[in-house]
């Protein structure tokens, strides 16, 4: 065992000793030392946590969060200097925490901050400009080869709870008191300009931008989201995309000669 | 950054961060620095923070570089670290530099990765031999590979190590002296770890190579107590300078004139206005010192 090794094992696991081969100046147990270090790592990434997941905290309270994330940094420790992207895997590790249970939308409202917070940090990409795009589908002969890209900060989600509802009671006072999260919501997640914004679309716009974001034509989309909801509405999907700036793209689809 | 003031940047020889002071960039400000342009030396952004693909991020830091002079600094290149650097992060340092032509680049006498795990810490060293290898070979790798010097900056501490065989400043001044990196001199991190070590912060400074000195560092500490019940200060960055720290920083003014000073406030961030009195104080004293 390398000094290090002994040194981060001692960090992560908080009832383990402090390490051999410490001493302090003053003759002080060099362990009531330690534990600056030891507290140091175990709350700034607590810290990371209930900032990233603000709702999440709302839903448990702050104690409930913080003794469950102290649970989650202990069995999942960052891999990256890059702490926007620690918590990566926190939705999954709430979904297998049985004291969760009793709340049991907080997975999927963990992972649609995620989604918020990978939006945020996305990749820049200029969006079409909106008059072209109805020009362009409204000109289009063979609208149905026709393949849309997508922002790289847009993302989805299904969840058999209103997710989208409870997430947005959370922003406003008073939001709660009308709320009804037992039934299934899609989520639409996209920066426009600076700003993240949150919609709740149904399952059928969901498998339709999945769709397309696998690279599908949009024939093939539609396919798909009818599929998935015989109620699909693709005019109001494709209204939504281009108002909040969600297409970067229009490809015709390349015919290969034989 | 809109494309011509990139170029702006990068076509001018960027100089070394001017000699006044400065203020840590925090996100809750973006937009009152921009709408105010307050009067100050330059900010500094932690790297990491901005290693992301866009948005709001990239997109005030840019405006605010187009304006300001910008100083980077690593929190998580674990300069001390056991193993390799990680060239992934390296690359993206690089990547970094580029973008925004910093004026200064630094990072800490610290690990903070071991093997798969980052500890999100800045961790203390055995000053030993072999550990004063890895890190001069470890600088010598960042300056390479970034193509600049860079500034090394002196840690907080709260332990000491059986192994160790060299006093810190003994092994500071020999890394600075076999890599040629600057001192980047944290006046907080000299007083936390002095009397977390009984050590008389002024013999400490004395022992610096001061002649080095590339930066300053202020901050605030907070304050606890270890199993005997003397002070423990740890270096939290989460309250105003202390006074004792202003005193020691007017004496090592008067020792290297004036230096570029940063502000730091990573925890508690209050109103901008109250960090800009903190970086007024410190260009009060830069006055003093100044021909």
């Amino acid at each position: 065992m390398s000094l290090h090794d002994d040194f981060s094992a001692a960090l992560l696991a908080p009832h383990q000793p402090c390490p051999d081969g410490l001493f302090s100046s003053n003759g002080a147990d060099p362990a009531s030392r330690f534990s600056v270090h030891r507290n140091t790592v175990h709350s700034s990434l607590i810290n990371a946590l209930a900032t990233a997941y603000p709702v999440t905290l709302q839903l448990v309270g702050e104690a409930f969060f913080r003794a469950m994330a102290s649970l989650y940094v202990q069995a999942h420790p960052p891999t990256s200097p890059l702490m926007s992207e620690y918590g990566d895997t926190l939705a999954e590790f709430i979904h297998g925490f049985e004291p969760a249970q009793s709340v049991p939308y907080l997975a999927d409202v963990a992972r649609l901050e995620r989604l918020r917070v990978r939006a945020y940090h996305a990749a820049d990409c200029q969006a079409l400009d909106q008059q072209a795009v109805l020009q362009t589908l409204q000109g289009q002969a063979n609208l149905g080869t026709l393949r849309l890209q997508l922002h790289p900060s847009l993302a989805t989600l299904n969840s058999p709870y209103a997710v989208v509802a409870v997430w947005a009671a959370h922003q406003t006072e008073g939001g709660l008191a009308t709320l009804n999260p037992w039934h299934a919501q899609g989520a639409l997640v996209v920066r426009q300009g600076l700003e993240v914004k949150v919609f709740a679309i149904d399952p059928g716009s969901v498998a339709f931008i999945n769709s397309l974001g696998r690279g599908n034509a949009l024939e093939k989309a539609v396919e798909h989201a009818l599929d998935a909801s015989a109620e699909f509405d693709l005019h109001q999907c494709l209204t939504l995309l281009i108002a909040h700036n969600a297409l970067t793209h229009l490809h015709l689809e390349q015919k290969v000669s034989p | 950054m809109t494309p011509s003031s990139l170029q702006a940047v990068s076509q001018a020889q960027v100089p070394g961060l001017p000699r006044r002071a400065g203020l840590g960039l925090k996100h809750e400000h973006f937009v009152e620095v921009l709408e105010t342009s307050p009067d100050i030396g330059f900010f500094e952004v932690h790297a990491e923070n901005y290693m992301v693909a866009g948005g709001p991020f990239h997109h005030y830091l840019g405006l605010i570089r187009a304006q300001y002079p910008l100083s980077l600094h690593g929190v998580g290149l674990s300069i001390g670290g056991e193993g390799p650097l990680n060239p992934e992060h390296l690359a993206r340092l690089a990547t970094l530099i580029e973008r925004y032509q910093p004026h200064s680049f630094s990072e800490h006498l610290a690990w903070s990765s071991h093997g798969p795990v980052f500890l999100n810490d800045l961790l203390p060293l055995a000053y030993d031999n072999a550990t004063l290898q890895r890190v001069c070979e470890h600088v010598d790798q960042v300056q390479s590979s970034l193509k600049r010097t860079m500034l090394l900056e002196n840690p907080s501490t709260y332990l000491q190590f059986q192994r160790s065989t060299l006093d810190e400043t003994d092994f500071i001044s020999e890394v600075i002296r076999r890599t040629g990196c600057g001192l980047l001199l944290d006046v907080n991190n000299v007083y936390v770890s002095c009397i977390n070590h009984q050590r008389n912060p002024l013999s400490y400074l004395e022992a610096l190579p001061l002649h080095a000195v590339g930066e300053i560092h202020l901050a605030g500490f907070a304050e606890d107590t270890d199993s005997l019940g003397d002070r423990l200060l740890i270096d939290d960055h989460g309250a105003p300078i202390d006074n004792a720290v202003w005193q020691l920083y007017e004496k090592v003014l008067a020792q290297v004139g004036p230096m570029p000073t940063l502000i730091e406030r990573d925890n508690q961030v209050p109103a901008f206005s109250v960090l800009l009195a903190e970086a007024q104080q410190a260009q009060w004293h830069l006055a003093q010192v100044s021909p």
